[in-house]
């Protein structure tokens, strides 16, 4: 596979390669990543879209070093020309909360509930910076100030039932971003809210990234999310990358059939005012098989509307279309 | 603090429950305290029939149970037969011996407890988690009663360890320093007899609980911030597992004073349990009803000092949530 930038060089992570199989999938069933290939270069931000199952979730997993020791784990993660996949757990302490920072789907399972937030967000402190707990203190409140989080005396004393969703997610933000980490790792950060809280979670992230100059991954299942907020996105499905480009192109002219029909997904087609009430909603056909997976051929091919005869036989290439974009299909192989 | 005052109430109910059980049982066993006089041809009927009648036995159950109960409210708990003396003042004795026994053994019980269930938690499935659980599976199966008399066989061995009783015949001499030492020494035995039957159950629930909390997502997600080692066991994933052990505390405390009624007697340890072997075996029955009376105490304390300390330490209850 190629890279598909210029700027290579300057990346600050660099995934090569990366196939990720569960021990208890050994064999038989198909590895959860396949062949992973991408970088992140510092500060910017970038959006993977991917249905449930693509492997956006472990592709997470993988880059905080935090998959079940029995998996079975092949190419390389080099961050900052080190390759995190030889790191011991000693090694992995100076790099996760404090280089590589993770912000999970729910706070409210992802924080302690018998612990004072402002103690939690202090922990991730007193592990990478050691210091007197008092400044450690004035610490939090400033993190929690730049998460928008004003009344930093209540949050810090309050316990995770206390909050409301909104105040949460800030919370794990500011967790994540306690040690001011070159990438931040957003794993669905704002599924469980409503469409405003969402709007003011992206508002966050957005205002995080310019301020602290750190990556940001975002991994969704929504397009909507990344419109506007990512500058690069890298389209998932089977745990294989299947398209990448900047937002913008690709979300104006989608060239995988699959980035196509998640693009029509999008419920802003419904303030259409030529659809009719009592229309379906836009759906794509078919879902994700696994038996897909260790078959010949494409990936995509069972649910592909723009299948030929060579899409079941051979898997295609990865090709680029034009300067910064990728796509693995057959129709773009001319 | 509704709670807590419910769970008071509970428990006085619970003592005047078990109090008339108790009560009604003795009158069903056969044979009183003066069946043997009787058999004795120097006491006279007439001395056994006033005797009888002096401590109530011609009057019916219901009659004997409210003159206890009155008795109770003085502050006497009933007369012992055998002791000739109120049996308040046996009980208190016996209780703090009890109490100084199940008191010092669940202390220690938990304080190796609690690091070695979370520590093989930790380890699950590596040598030395397998090597605990094997260990606690035996001790386990082991009745606390072969326990106490394989300690007692190494104690006679040994000749360094008194064997029986809590002091030794020169104790009254004794300063407070020397006096402690003798005390500790009388302990050995009855302290490690309760220690060991106990903690395989402790460390297996401390195990299971810690084992459930480490699978915790906030477990991962502080493992994902870097937080790594004693403090993620410690610091993050015990107090979440507080909730289920501080049950498991009042359990083992009441636990712990029944059982150990069988290891006093067999170790000698003068506590409750030879007081009420020795009453139950001469129909002493007001001894009986109070010893079982201080035991039920016992166990409900441990019930309510359970709840102070869930309260203590999981705010979710003691603010009110869930």
């Amino acid at each position: 596979m190629t890279c598909a930038h210029s700027s290579c060089a300057s990346a600050l992570l660099r995934i090569h390669g990366l196939t990720v199989r569960y021990a208890a999938s050994q064999e038989q069933s198909s590895p959860a990543l396949v062949g992973v290939e991408f970088d992140i270069r510092r500060g910017e931000t970038v959006g993977i879209l991917g249905e449930s199952g693509s492997g956006k979730s472990t592709l997470a997993l993988s880059i905080l070093g935090l998959l079940p020791v029995s998996t079975n784990i092949t190419g390389s993660m080099l961050f900052e020309n080190k390759d995190l996949l030889q790191f011991d757990e000693s090694a992995w302490g100076t790099v996760r909360g404090t280089r590589i920072a993770m912000i999970f789907q729910d706070p409210g399972l992802s924080l302690s509930p018998v612990m004072r937030v402002g103690d939690q967000i202090a922990e991730v402190l007193r592990a990478h910076r050691p210091g007197p707990r008092k400044v450690r203190k004035q610490q939090v409140e400033a993190i929690l100030r730049d998460v928008g989080l004003s009344q930093g005396d209540r949050i810090y004393g309050a316990y995770p039932h206390q909050l409301s969703g909104g105040e949460l997610h800030r919370v794990a933000i500011a967790q994540a971003l306690s040690c001011r980490p070159d990438v931040v790792i957003a794993d669905e950060p704002t599924q469980s809210l409503d469409a405003t809280r969402q709007a003011e979670i992206l508002d966050v992230l957005r205002e995080v990234n310019r301020k602290f100059g750190c990556a940001i991954i975002f991994i969704t299942h929504n397009p909507a999310l990344l419109a506007g907020f990512a500058d690069r996105v890298i389209v998932m499905y089977a745990g294989r990358i299947v398209e990448e480009g900047p937002v913008p192109q690709v979300f104006r002219q989608p060239l995988h059939p699959y980035t196509k029909g998640l693009l029509q997904l999008v419920p802003a087609s419904l303030q259409d005012p030529d659809r009719t009430r009592g229309q379906h909603l836009p759906a794509l056909p078919g879902s994700l098989s696994h038996s897909d997976r260790s078959t010949r051929g494409c990936i995509f091919e069972s649910r592909c509307f723009a299948r030929t005869e060579l899409c079941q036989s051979e898997s295609p290439r990865e090709v680029v279309p034009e300067e910064g974009r990728r796509v693995s299909c057959f129709n773009y192989e001319n | 603090m509704k709670y807590l005052e419910r769970r008071v109430i509970h428990g006085l109910l619970l003592l005047i429950g078990v109090s008339i059980l108790c009560f009604a049982l003795s009158a069903a066993a056969p044979g009183n305290f003066f069946d043997e006089m009787k058999l004795n041809p120097q006491i006279s009927p007439s001395t056994v029939a006033g005797l009888r009648a002096r401590y109530g036995f011609d009057q019916p159950l219901v009659w004997r149970y409210g003159h206890w109960v009155e008795s109770v409210l003085r502050g006497e708990w009933g007369y012992s037969f055998a002791y000739n003396c109120p049996v308040r003042s046996l009980l208190l004795v016996r209780a703090r011996n009890t109490l100084i026994l199940t008191g010092l053994a669940t202390l220690l019980a938990w304080l190796i407890a609690v690091p070695l269930g979370v520590w093989t938690a930790n380890r699950r499935g590596r040598w030395d988690d397998r090597l605990s659980m094997a260990s606690t599976s035996l001790l386990l199966s082991v009745p606390e009663l072969v326990i106490a008399l394989v300690l007692l066989y190494w104690a006679v061995r040994i000749h360094t360890l008194p064997v029986g009783g809590m002091a030794s015949v020169d104790f009254g001499g004794l300063g407070v320093q020397a006096k402690l030492f003798d005390l500790a020494l009388h302990l050995v035995v009855p302290v490690t007899t309760l220690v060991l039957a106990s903690l395989p159950l402790l460390v297996r629930h401390i195990r299971a609980s810690m084992i459930e909390v480490l699978q915790a997502p906030f477990v991962q997600a502080a493992r994902a911030h870097g937080i790594g080692g004693a403090r993620l066991l410690f610091r993050y994933a015990l107090p979440a597992a507080a909730n289920p052990l501080s049950s498991l505390l009042g359990l083992s405390v009441g636990a712990l004073l029944s059982g150990s009624l069988l290891v006093e007697v067999i170790t000698g340890w003068p506590g409750l349990g030879p007081l009420l072997l020795d009453a139950a075996l001469a129909r002493d029955i007001y001894v009986v009803v109070g010893a079982v009376m201080a035991s039920t105490l016992f166990m409900i304390f441990g019930g309510i000092l359970a709840d102070i300390l869930l309260v203590a330490v999981d705010p979710r209850v003691r603010l009110g949530k869930v």
